[in-house]
């Protein structure tokens, strides 16, 4: 409480994750596999007053490990949602002129129904029976999410990574319910370095005794295999440049026992990193959310621009120098598709050493163009 | 938006107003910090797209509102329909890329016509400073020194004029200024700037 008496100015305050349920059983939804999935549950939260003519909702997404709490401080936390610096009053995402809303997504762990909710039909987890899941749905899941919330065209749709992909997802699934969209460091089509990575952190999950075909709710925790997951994770979404800064070759102070124990800083980081990702990530949803992104390619065949064909979004597009993981030149594609479509975009490349993670950390350059676009936006509407 | 008074743009963003007809699409191949698009936008109701090459430029353009990619304009231009603009505007920026003979021709491809602005080399005063003084000129349209030019390319208002004779490129209109405004006498000796519409390759 304390803490955000501090930062009242800045931040939106105390804030609460909600939840919406739906498709309950004999309801559910269609999923992109054929499978049904219900009842569903999303969590999401809101900042900021919808207008009247409802016409000033934004819909943020997130990324792979992300969740609905994007800004603000639940009660007791001492750290703010992971976009607190992009949202809020006066920020990027003005909380004083916009309806922000953030939503979690299915498959997921946060709150919303993925692999370790109930299964109706069994009283029990679903583990590895929960099916697949896709970005269109997630991006299904959350159109109901909107209409529940009254809101028949979003102002913006805007996200990163995973999240820019549910952006790009919700232009081409909805085209007429969002006024523009902002994808941010992200892809039309998942590479295949960028699918070898998440490779690598599936093996590790699955190579641990304890994750016993996704069996192990309510026993031991496949605690090491998602920490080497999200180490692999960790050293993707950074640059050369930022675990330099960051790091250097300086090494820890205290004497390791062992003899390979984590002698460097950047070792002990990304070990404690790792290690603590337990406390808010279930594996089995690590699984489901980076094979959805694997599978995620919107080129459909033909190109993106074809999907875009006639599509009245307006664009801002968004990528990172130093980003190697998604190279700006995933972003050029989006900027290319719509110059062939002839959709309103701008295009930006910054200059943040952070790599990946920018988008998250370095934010005024950003923030610049996001909080200009929206104004344009909202003006036109 | 930022209004810009009419009665205070530069003789050559004036000219390109009065030739830029009204709602048309324009695409303004590095367009800087998007003055001359933001005043189209104003006064001509026109649909906009830049692009630049330098970001500080581009968050210039976002806050204008435009709409803007950052781009080389010798490479960005491929994914663009044939004609799928009424005016490209190269207002400044042809003497700047390495290759203009093809920027040019994608410029004719996509757009209905071109505009090229250029900076006279052969204007009195730089003729003046290259005989009497012996240095390479500094005029108002060429105010940079040797070292921090962003101009590869050196041209008269003569040199672009054979130029499309020799490319066969058609000269539907062309307008000569200086500061104070158009200059009717001797061009290629008065006019610090040319800017020129074409309308393509002849047939």
């Amino acid at each position: 409480m304390r803490n955000n008496m501090v930062d009242k100015d800045k931040s939106i305050g105390i804030v609460e994750t909600q939840y919406h349920t739906f498709a309950a059983p004999p309801s559910e939804m269609e999923l992109d596999s054929g499978n049904r999935l219900g009842p569903i549950t999303l969590a999401y939260e809101t900042y900021g007053q919808l207008n009247n003519e409802k016409t000033n909702a934004i819909l943020i997404l997130h990324a792979l490990t992300g969740d609905a709490h994007a800004a603000g401080f639940h009660r007791g936390d001492k750290a703010p949602g992971w976009w607190d610096n992009m949202i809020g009053p006066g920020k990027a995402f003005d909380t004083e002129k916009y309806f922000v809303i953030c939503s979690n997504v299915i498959g997921g762990c946060r709150g919303s129904t993925g692999p370790a909710s109930i299964n109706p039909g069994t009283d029990k987890p679903y583990g590895l029976e929960f099916p697949l899941i896709t970005i269109k749905d997630m991006v299904n899941a959350q159109v109901r999410l909107i209409d529940h919330l009254g809101i028949n065209k979003l102002l913006c749709v805007a996200g990163g990574s995973m999240g820019g992909m549910q952006v790009l997802q919700w232009v081409a699934s909805y085209p007429e319910r969002v006024f523009s969209a902002i994808p941010i460091a992200t892809t039309i089509v998942h590479s295949p370095q960028q699918i070898a990575f998440n490779e690598v952190g599936r093996q590790a999950i699955m190579a641990d005794p304890n994750w016993d075909n996704g069996n192990y709710y309510g026993r031991r925790l496949p605690v090491k295999g998602l920490s080497v997951a999200r180490m692999v994770g960790h050293i993707t979404y950074m640059s050369d440049a930022s675990m330099n800064a960051k790091f250097g070759r300086r090494v820890k102070n205290e004497r390791q026992p062992f003899k390979f124990g984590a002698e460097f800083e950047v070792e002990g980081y990304l070990q404690y990193r790792g290690d603590n990702f337990i406390k808010r990530f279930d594996p089995n949803s690590y699984l489901y959310i980076t094979k959805a992104i694997d599978n995620f390619d919107l080129s459909n065949g033909q190109g993106f621009n074809h999907v875009l064909k006639g599509v009245q979004t307006r664009f801002l597009i968004i990528a990172f120098k130093s980003d190697w993981l998604y190279p700006a030149y995933q972003s050029q594609e989006i900027a290319r598709a719509c110059k062939q479509a002839g959709v309103d975009a701008i295009y930006c490349e910054l200059n943040s050493t952070y790599g990946h993670d920018a988008f998250l950390i370095e934010v005024d350059e950003q923030a610049h163009l996001v909080t200009h676009f929206l104004q344009r936006v909202f003006e036109g509407v | 938006m930022t209004k810009t008074s009419i009665d205070t743009i530069s003789p050559d963003y004036r000219t390109i107003l009065e030739i830029v007809g009204p709602a048309s699409s324009v695409l303004d191949l590095g367009c800087g910090t998007g003055e001359l698009l933001s005043l189209l936008v104003q006064e001509k109701n026109v649909k906009a797209q830049g692009i630049e090459i330098d970001d500080k430029a581009i968050f210039e353009c976002v806050a204008k509102g435009l709409s803007v990619f950052h781009d080389d304009i010798e490479t960005g231009l491929p994914e663009y329909g044939d004609k799928s603009f009424n005016y490209v505007i190269l207002n400044q920026s042809l003497q700047q890329v390495k290759r203009p003979d093809k920027v040019l021709q994608e410029a004719f491809r996509v757009g209905s016509r071109v505009i090229v602005g250029i900076p006279n080399f052969a204007y009195i005063s730089a003729r003046f400073q290259i005989f009497f003084k012996g240095k390479v000129p500094v005029t108002p349209s060429l105010p940079f020194e040797w070292h921090n030019t962003p101009n590869l390319h050196f041209l008269s208002l003569l040199d672009f004029i054979d130029y499309c004779e020799k490319q066969k490129i058609v000269i539907e209109d062309s307008y000569f200024m200086n500061g104070q405004g158009k200059v009717r006498l001797f061009p290629n000796l008065f006019a610090q700037t040319g800017i020129f519409v074409l309308s393509g390759y002849m047939q």
